[in-house]
Order: C-alpha cells, then sequence, then structure tokens
C-alpha cells in the first residue's frame, strides 16, 4: 500500500492493467465457488417438472414446493436444536481438549511426541462407520446412547486432529521469544500465555472452532447409528438424501447447507480479525 | 483452569438437559424400506398413524441400520421394537437374535415366502411384509420405434434389442436405461432375469455355453444402453429427463415416473429369452430383535402390519404389494395400476419362468450378488472376454456354494446339498 | 510447573479422550483384521489385496490425491496472498471463499451431479451456446477422462477452503515489518512471497498438507455421486465389504492399508516440512 505512493510515475501503466488483471481473477475465484451453490438454489426453487427438464433455465421460478414439503416434517425444529447442540458442544470439547495439545507440541521437545502427533492423525485417516459399532456398543452400556453429548463426544473425536494441529501451526507462528521476554518482564508462564499469547491466536481458534462446528453439522452415521429421540437434522432426515426424489434431494442439499453458512457468516468477523492483529 | 472448569460444567449441564427430553412410549420402527423421505413421510401419515401406541419411524441407510442392530445385541440391550427390512437384509443376521413370530399366528398367503421367513429354522424368525418385483417401462415416445410384429406385453430379448437399436437409430442417442449405479438394483437383473431367461438356472448353470450366449445379447443390448447407466439407481429420475427412455427396475423406483406423469410412460412385463421369461420377487419383511424393550407393543405393531387395511394403506405409500389377501380399492396412485398390471402379466405369460429369491447364503448373500456384478463389470464395462471372466468367477461362485452349503433355488434343478456349478 | 512435565500435561487431556474414544473401539476392529474366527490371520489383508479391484481402487484414490492436492495448495496460496494485499472488501470475499467449509461431501456431490449430468447445468449451457447439437454425456465409461476431471474439479471446489482457511490463519501471524523491510530493498512481490511468505508459513503450510492429505484418501460422497460405479476408490470399498458383503474383518484389513499409506505421507511430509522447535523468526 505504501509502496505504490513512491513508486515512480512509468510503472503507473503496467500497475493498472495488474490491477485489472487481479480484479478479475478475485471475481473469477469469487464466481467459481458461488456459482455451483447458485445452481442448487434454482433447483431448490424449482418445480419438480423443471428439475427434470431440458434445457435447465439459469433463473429460478420461485417455486417453493420443494421446501414446503420439508418446513411440513414434524420435529424438525427440535432436531434442528439438537444438531446445533450437538455441534457447539463438539466446538467447546475439541478446543478445550485440543489447543493445550497444540501448544505443547509447538513450544516443547518430549519424548513420544512423535507417537504423539501419529496417533492425532490415526484418528482422521480410519473410516469412522468401522468404528461406529463398538462405540455404539460402548455407549449403549454406559448410558451414553441417544444423548446429545454422547454424540458429541464421537464427533470430538473427529474434530480433535483439527484443533490440535491448527493451534500447534497457529502457535508455532509466534515467536518463542514473545514469551520469553514476558516472563523477564515479570510474567509467568501462564500470564505470559493469557496475556500475550492468547490474544494473538483468539482468531486462529476460532477457525479450529468453525471446523469443529462444520464437521459435527455434516457428520451423518455417527449420528444415524447413535441417536434414535434426540437425533440431528442431518440423521433425522437428510441421510437418505441421495435416494429422494430430485427435486427434494436439492431442497435437502440446500437445508442442510444453509446453517452452516448462517454460521460462517455470524462468526466471520472473528475469523478474520486477526488482520487486524497483524496489522499492528 | 477456571475457565475451562465453568465450561466443562456447561457441557455436562447440557447433556443432562438433553438426555431429559427423550420419551420412550413410541415403538421404534427400524427400517431399511421406504427411505425417499416422500415414502417415509407417507409411512408415518398414512401408514402408522393409525397404530394406537404411536410408531417412531426410523428408515435408515442399510450401514447404519445394521450397525445400530448389531451394537443393540451386543450391549444385550437396546431401543429397536420391531425391524423392517429385505429378506437378503435378514438374512445375513443370526437367527437366535430374532423373536420367533409363530405365536403371533399371522403369515403370508405365499408358503414359499413363509419358509424363506424361517431363515433355515423351523419358526417364523421374520414375517414377510410386502413385496415387489422387477418390470419395464417406457416413455410411450419410444413405442414408434417397436419392432415390426412386437407385441409391448410378450417382447423377446432379440426384440428389445431391435427396439433399442431402433430408437437410437431413430434419435441418435442410446436411450435404454439400466440400473448400473452404486445403488442400482443391477445384480437382480442377471440373477432374476437374464440367466434365467437364458440358462434356466442361476447358479448350476453360471458358466454354461447358454451364460455366454446371454452375456452376449446383454453386450448388444448395452450398445443402445445410455452409458452414464453407471451412474443410474433409480430410473424413474432418467424416465422424467428424459435420459433413458425404456428401462428397467424395481417397481417401487419406478413409481415416481408413473405418478407424476401418468400418461406419458407405460409398463410391461420384462422380456422372454429361449428358456422363457424369467422374473424374480422382491420380498420385504418385519422382525422383533429379541433386545426389544416393549416385547408387547412390538408384537401389537408387526400383527397391525399384517392387517390386509395396514397393508394398502403401505401399497399406497410405498409402491409395495401386499403378501396376504387384500381387495385392493379402485382409486389406486397410477404407479400401482400400471406396475400391478405389468407384474400380473408377466407372471401370467405363458412362458413365466418366475425365479426365487437365493436363498440359504446367510452372511454370503452380499459375496453371492458381488460375483454377479462383478461379472458384469468385467465383461460389459472392462471389455475382458466373457468365457474367461466366466471361468474366473464360477471359482469363486463354487466357494460360496461350499461354503454355505446352499441348495439350489428356482429355476435351478434341485440338488442334493449345497447347489453345484456346472 | 517443571517443564519437563508440562508438556505431558497438556496433552494428557487429548490421549485420554482419545484412548477412551478412539484407540479403544480402533484395538477392536483391527484385532478383526487379524483374526478368521480362531486365530491369528493374514488370510484377510489377502483377500482383500487379490481382489481384482484393489489395484484399480488403489491407483484412482492415489492419482485423485496427486491430482487435486497440489492443485488446491497453490490455489489457497494464491487465495490467500489475493486476500492478504486487498484492501476493501477483504472480509466479503474471504468469506465467500470459506463457504464450502460448510458444505457436506454429500451436498457437494448434489451439487456438482446437477451440474455434469446428462441433462444438467453444463449441458444446458453448452446447447444454450450453441457449442453443441444436443447433450452429451460426460459421465459415462467411454469418458473415464471427463469423469476423473468432474471428480477433480468437485475436490477442488469443496475442499481447497480448509487449506485456505489455515494459510491465512499463517500469513496473518508473519509480521507485517518483514514485508516493508524487503520492499525498502526492491524484492519483488514474487520474491517476497518466496523468501518471505513460504518459510515462514512452514508450519501452517504442513498442517494444511497432512490434513488434506489424509481427508483426500478418504474421498467417497463425491466420488461415488459423480463416478457411480466407474470410479473405484479405496474407502468405497472398504464400506462395500463392510455393508454389502457385511464381512468386517476384510473391511479392517483394507481399512488398515490406506491407514498405511496415510502414515507414509504424513511422514514424508513431516519430514519434507520439518518444523523447528518455537519457529523460526
Amino acid at each position: 500500500m505504501t509502496a505504490t505512493d513512491t513508486l515512480p510515475e512509468a510503472a503507473a501503466a503496467p500497475r493498472k492493467a495488474g490491477q485489472y488483471v487481479y480484479a478479475a481473477s478475485v471475481a473469477l475465484l469469487c464466481a467459481w465457488v458461488i456459482v455451483p451453490l447458485y445452481l442448487l438454489l434454482i433447483n431448490t426453487l424449482s418445480s419438480p417438472e423443471t428439475v427434470n427438464s431440458f434445457p435447465k433455465s439459469f433463473i429460478p421460478e420461485f417455486d417453493l414446493g420443494s421446501l414446503q414439503f420439508f418446513a411440513g416434517f414434524e420435529g424438525m425444529l427440535v432436531a434442528l436444536k439438537n444438531s446445533v447442540v450437538v455441534a457447539a458442544m463438539t466446538m467447546v470439547l475439541s478446543i478445550t481438549i485440543g489447543a493445550p495439545a497444540g501448544y505443547a507440541l509447538s513450544r516443547f521437545d518430549f519424548r513420544g511426541k512423535e507417537l504423539f502427533r501419529l496417533l492425532i492423525l490415526l484418528t482422521r485417516a480410519f473410516p469412522l462407520p468401522l468404528l461406529a459399532l463398538p462405540l455404539a456398543v460402548l455407549f449403549i452400556r454406559t448410558g451414553l446412547d441417544d444423548t446429545a453429548f454422547g454424540l458429541a463426544l464421537v464427533h470430538t473425536t473427529l474434530a480433535i486432529p483439527f484443533a490440535v494441529l491448527i493451534t500447534f501451526s497457529l502457535f508455532s507462528g509466534i515467536p518463542v521469544e514473545l514469551e520469553e521476554a514476558a516472563w523477564t518482564l515479570g510474567c509467568t508462564r501462564y500470564t505470559a500465555f493469557t496475556k500475550v499469547v492468547l490474544p494473538l491466536i483468539l482468531p486462529g481458534i476460532t477457525a479450529s472452532a468453525i471446523f469443529a462446528f462444520v464437521i459435527s453439522w455434516n457428520e451423518v452415521f455417527a449420528a444415524a447409528v447413535l441417536t434414535i429421540e434426540n437425533r440431528t437434522l442431518t440423521a433425522f432426515l437428510l441421510q437418505t438424501l441421495g435416494e429422494a426424489p430430485l427435486h427434494l434431494k436439492f431442497a435437502g442439499g440446500f437445508i442442510l447447507v444453509v446453517p452452516a453458512l448462517i454460521f460462517i457468516f455470524a462468526v466471520r468477523k472473528y475469523l478474520f480479525a486477526m488482520w487486524g492483529i497483524a496489522n499492528r | 483452569m477456571t475457565l475451562r472448569l465453568n465450561l466443562a460444567g456447561a457441557v455436562s449441564g447440557l447433556a443432562v438437559l438433553c438426555t431429559g427430553v427423550a420419551a420412550q412410549a413410541e415403538v421404534l420402527f427400524w427400517s431399511t424400506q421406504a427411505r425417499p423421505v416422500e415414502e417415509a413421510q407417507a409411512m408415518r401419515e398414512n401408514v402408522l398413524a393409525g397404530f394406537a401406541d404411536g410408531v417412531d419411524y426410523q428408515p435408515n441407510e442399510e450401514g447404519p441400520w445394521l450397525t445400530r442392530l448389531q451394537a443393540e445385541i451386543q450391549a444385550g440391550s437396546g431401543s429397536i421394537g420391531v425391524l423392517g427390512a429385505l429378506e437378503g437384509n435378514f438374512a445375513a443376521i443370526d437367527p437366535e437374535t430374532l423373536v420367533d413370530l409363530d405365536e403371533l399366528g399371522v403369515k403370508s398367503t405365499s408358503d414359499t415366502y413363509n419358509s424363506l421367513a424361517m431363515l433355515g429354522t423351523d419358526s417364523m424368525q421374520f414375517l414377510p411384509w410386502m413385496q415387489a418385483s422387477y418390470i419395464m417401462a417406457a416413455n410411450k415416445e419410444a413405442l414408434q420405434y417397436l419392432p415390426e410384429g412386437a407385441d409391448i406385453d410378450a417382447l423377446t430379448y432379440d426384440q428389445l434389442i431391435e427396439w433399442a437399436a431402433n430408437v437410437h437409430e431413430g434419435v441418435g442417442q442410446p436411450k435404454f436405461g439400466f440400473p448400473a449405479g452404486p445403488k442400482g438394483l443391477k445384480h437382480r437383473f442377471f440373477q432374476g432375469y437374464l440367466y434365467p431367461s437364458f440358462t434356466n438356472g442361476v447358479v448350476r448353470t453360471f458358466a454354461s455355453p447358454e451364460a455366454v450366449t446371454a452375456w452376449q445379447k446383454f453386450l448388444e443390448l448395452w450398445e443402445h444402453t445410455n452409458p452414464a447407466s453407471t451412474n443410474f439407481s433409480f430410473m424413474q429420475e432418467q424416465l422424467l429427463s428424459g435420459d433413458a427412455w425404456i428401462v428397467f427396475d424395481h417397481t417401487s423406483r419406478l413409481a415416481q415416473a408413473f405418478n407424476d406423469r401418468p400418461d406419458d410412460f407405460v409398463a410391461f412385463p420384462a422380456p422372454a429369452g429361449p428358456t422363457g421369461r424369467g422374473f424374480m420377487p422382491v420380498l420385504a419383511g418385519i422382525a422383533i430383535p429379541s433386545t426389544a424393550p416393549d416385547m408387547d407393543a412390538a408384537k401389537e405393531l408387526v400383527k397391525y402390519l399384517m392387517q390386509p387395511e395396514t397393508q394398502i394403506a403401505t401399497l399406497r405409500a410405498t409402491n409395495f404389494f401386499p403378501v396376504v389377501e387384500a381387495e385392493l380399492p379402485d382409486d389406486m396412485p397410477p404407479s400401482v395400476k400400471a406396475a400391478g398390471a405389468a407384474v400380473a402379466k408377466m407372471s401370467a405369460s405363458p412362458d413365466a419362468n418366475p425365479g426365487m429369491l437365493p436363498s440359504g447364503l446367510g452372511e454370503k448373500s452380499g459375496d453371492f450378488s458381488r460375483i454377479y456384478v462383478d461379472t458384469f463389470e468385467r465383461i460389459v464395462l472392462a471389455g475382458q472376454p466373457i468365457e474367461q471372466v466366466l471361468e474366473d468367477q464360477k471359482k469363486q461362485l463354487m466357494a460360496i456354494m461350499e461354503e454355505t452349503g446352499a441348495p439350489c433355488w428356482a429355476p435351478d434343478a434341485p440338488s442334493d446339498g449345497a447347489c453345484p456349478v456346472e | 510447573m517443571s517443564p519437563r512435565i508440562l508438556p505431558y500435561l497438556l496433552i494428557l487431556p487429548v490421549t485420554l479422550f482419545l484412548c477412551l474414544f478412539f484407540l479403544y473401539p480402533f484395538a477392536l476392529v483391527a484385532q478383526q483384521a487379524f483374526s478368521n474366527g480362531a486365530g491369528f490371520t493374514l488370510d484377510n489383508f489377502r483377500d482383500v489385496v487379490t481382489y481384482w479391484k484393489f489395484p484399480i481402487s488403489l491407483q484412482n484414490t492415489l492419482l485423485l490425491a496427486a491430482a487435486v492436492v497440489p492443485v488446491q495448495l497453490a490455489l489457497a496460496l494464491l487465495m490467500a496472498t489475493m486476500v492478504s494485499r486487498m484492501e476493501r472488501g477483504r472480509d466479503l470475499v474471504l468469506y465467500v471463499w470459506t463457504i464450502p467449509l460448510g458444505i457436506s461431501d454429500l451436498a457437494a456431490g448434489i451439487i456438482w451431479l446437477a451440474i455434469f449430468e446428462q441433462s444438467g447445468f453444463l449441458n444446458s449451457m453448452m446447447t444454450g451456446l450453441g457449442l453443441v447439437d444436443q447433450p452429451v454425456n460426460l459421465l459415462s465409461y467411454q469418458n473415464p477422462g471427463m469423469v476423473f476431471l468432474a471428480i477433480a474439479l468437485a475436490e477442488i471446489w469443496r475442499a481447497t477452503a480448509i487449506m485456505l482457511v489455515i494459510i491465512v490463519a499463517g500469513i496473518g501471524l508473519i509480521p507485517k515489518e518483514y514485508y516493508e523491510a524487503a520492499e525498502v530493498f526492491g524484492a519483488s512481490p514474487w520474491k517476497r512471497f518466496l523468501r518471505i511468505t513460504l518459510p515462514l508459513l512452514r508450519p501452517s503450510l504442513q498442517t494444511a498438507l497432512i490434513l488434506r492429505v489424509v481427508l483426500a484418501f478418504e474421498v467417497f460422497a463425491v466420488v461415488a455421486a459423480l463416478g457411480g460405479t466407474l470410479f473405484p476408490v479405496l474407502m468405497g470399498e472398504i464400506y462395500a465389504y463392510q455393508f454389502d458383503l457385511q464381512n468386517g474383518r476384510a473391511a479392517a484389513a483394507l481399512a488398515l492399508i490406506v491407514l498405511a499409506i496415510s502414515i507414509a505421507f504424513t511422514l514424508v511430509i513431516l519430514r519434507v516440512l520439518r518444523v523447528p522447535k518455537g519457529a523460526t523468526i
């Protein structure tokens, strides 16, 4: 930003062309993300006949029939609430459990560190549907079965690698000298952490919290197996999305996507507030 | 540290709140059938609403369905009251874990179904619940291309191939549609239709010269088949979108096309080959796991489902036909009328060659079907030589038959002991 | 607190948690892979590996990861650097780019199938523009390249945001002073990117790559939606063993093979992008 002012006049023209290319590529990348979603919206707002017709129109016709079908479902709101509760618990659990480990990985050399990292990764590299059977047996025996908390525990297992590894890379990005400086200025390890390090990585923590939320929100298999009365939205009506008639498939997909988008939108401020910090 | 403790407290508090909400009065009906949301909704509102104690109808894909069931059985307690699934799903479950249902005194009208339901024991492990079959359907636009002299209700495989070829030539695109997608029921076409029609068998004749002919014919048909068929699992979608004009599929997977646009499509029997018009039923059953929390309510629900009125309501909801005596009213949905007529014509045809569902395979029924799917993928998609593939797959088929000791079923000639692959 | 005990104390909660909810069920499942009901055996592995589809699905999985992950990395880096020099609308652009984070693979499969299927949006557009006379069948077995491309595009669309967020967070921690100093010395933007951003971003790059590669071996829903039966991948085979064939032992054996591959790749990435203790700035 400051550099442009000091540049000689002659360089301004290519600079300008560069600006256009830059703006165009930003717009292109935005379109790349949004257009498929827009197409989903079109199909969601189309009557069953239009969804099956060819060629497809690129303008939605605002037929709310498919959405109304889902609105007529009993228990949608309860399921929505369950989904939110489970996702929120997953978020809190994965951060409180995961972040300390991320800190330990970035700041200390200890025996078994590599083994520990591999353990963390193993959880993501082994398919959950295979683990669901022993987990469900365990849960039924301990009474965790069919509780939002029980499901949140499983979702936390899925989210923890993200929490640990993201916080690890964030802590690694903060110079250890910064903390050491704080110690020499009279902080204990604990206060140095809370006063110096924590504010710096708070936005990054939000990022991994978002991961946790979204992972839990979109998880179908464990939710279908482990919840009966307290089922989540995905388990309640969207797990068999693949087999619904086309128009309902699209509407269902849309219903699944929207709350997650709203959530990301709501927390985007925290996610990207780090720019302010870095610019200080 | 205090912050973390507070959070942990909050979390466990929430957990307590959430467990408190559950009400345990309803019978949990855990089903792999009527999964598509509209069918599930119809089951809840039009079929099960009439049951006094209340039913929590939860359809699931087979993965979660089975996992949950196994977990409850292993844990020795559970919440599932009644199970609904295809006959094949039950075959893979240990009969010990299902409650004997003889004492209910209800049965289907078909003795074959009732004996299948015993799962090799001497009492009913599940009750036949509802039935369907596979038929053909076509867009009326395709009818003009029917070969000269062909009767749509008595087609042969040769005529079908010719018809598909005419359409291909006429519109410039292959318009035959076959459910070869990941969730498509292609294996049933080979087991119940192609093999019986060409070889009068399924297992014995697996690698016979007639089987080679059957696969050659199928390859001819495949030339006029929409190549996107490997993505098709519910042919009603392609009928409606026009991607396919002539299709084969499960009656309930064609229903939406007839219900949405009843005037645009026709349903007709499967074609006939040298050894008759092979076809096969689909049977779904209901059972009670030994871990059901409220055994009496579960048994009541099973009885309720077997009543003729409930069976007719189920037919409207799912397009699966009753297995008990039930007088069908006149106002059935178009899909039911079309499919019902086609199935009736198919079974009444002079060259009918009805096959049975594979039985006695137990937990190997999945492997059994995989043999046929693999054969299809290797011959048709990978273009491997027919004889060699059949010889190769034959060994695995033999291994399965020997391991399970399953005797032959129709149309294969009966066997003493395990059904031999000749 | 002693610095020797502290790290163990910090990783204790995760370790306990994972032991209970991951290692315990994992051990039960993994044990199955080596058993035939009676005793120890390697038969399950042999069965799984000798199945004719195994080499195909292994190859497909690796090819897909090899095609998708580098593109995603490049794209995420490009997006992140673009965002970092943006003055207005940064929040909005970043939000838009992170949207796919919230989209499950199930929904992504549905969306992209609507685009690529024969009566889908892409064909509608091509016929509308007069590029083709009638809809082309894009996802057929005669067109394996196209099927692969469609799957790769859908995966790139769906999963780039994961890397983007991690990398954006990492770039945010690089002090602006480094760039200002570099500019004073006349370093070109490209040079600044190579000499400052990339090296200082190493921890984030490592994390992003590891997570992405591990997840790339788990692709299933999108592939099944677009590729149907044409593009078997390892994860699909695992599900087929577990649920269609109800052969838990074979499923466990195959899952262990996938796990081993994931670990091998992880170790390679860890080695190549090693992060020194406390990082260097």
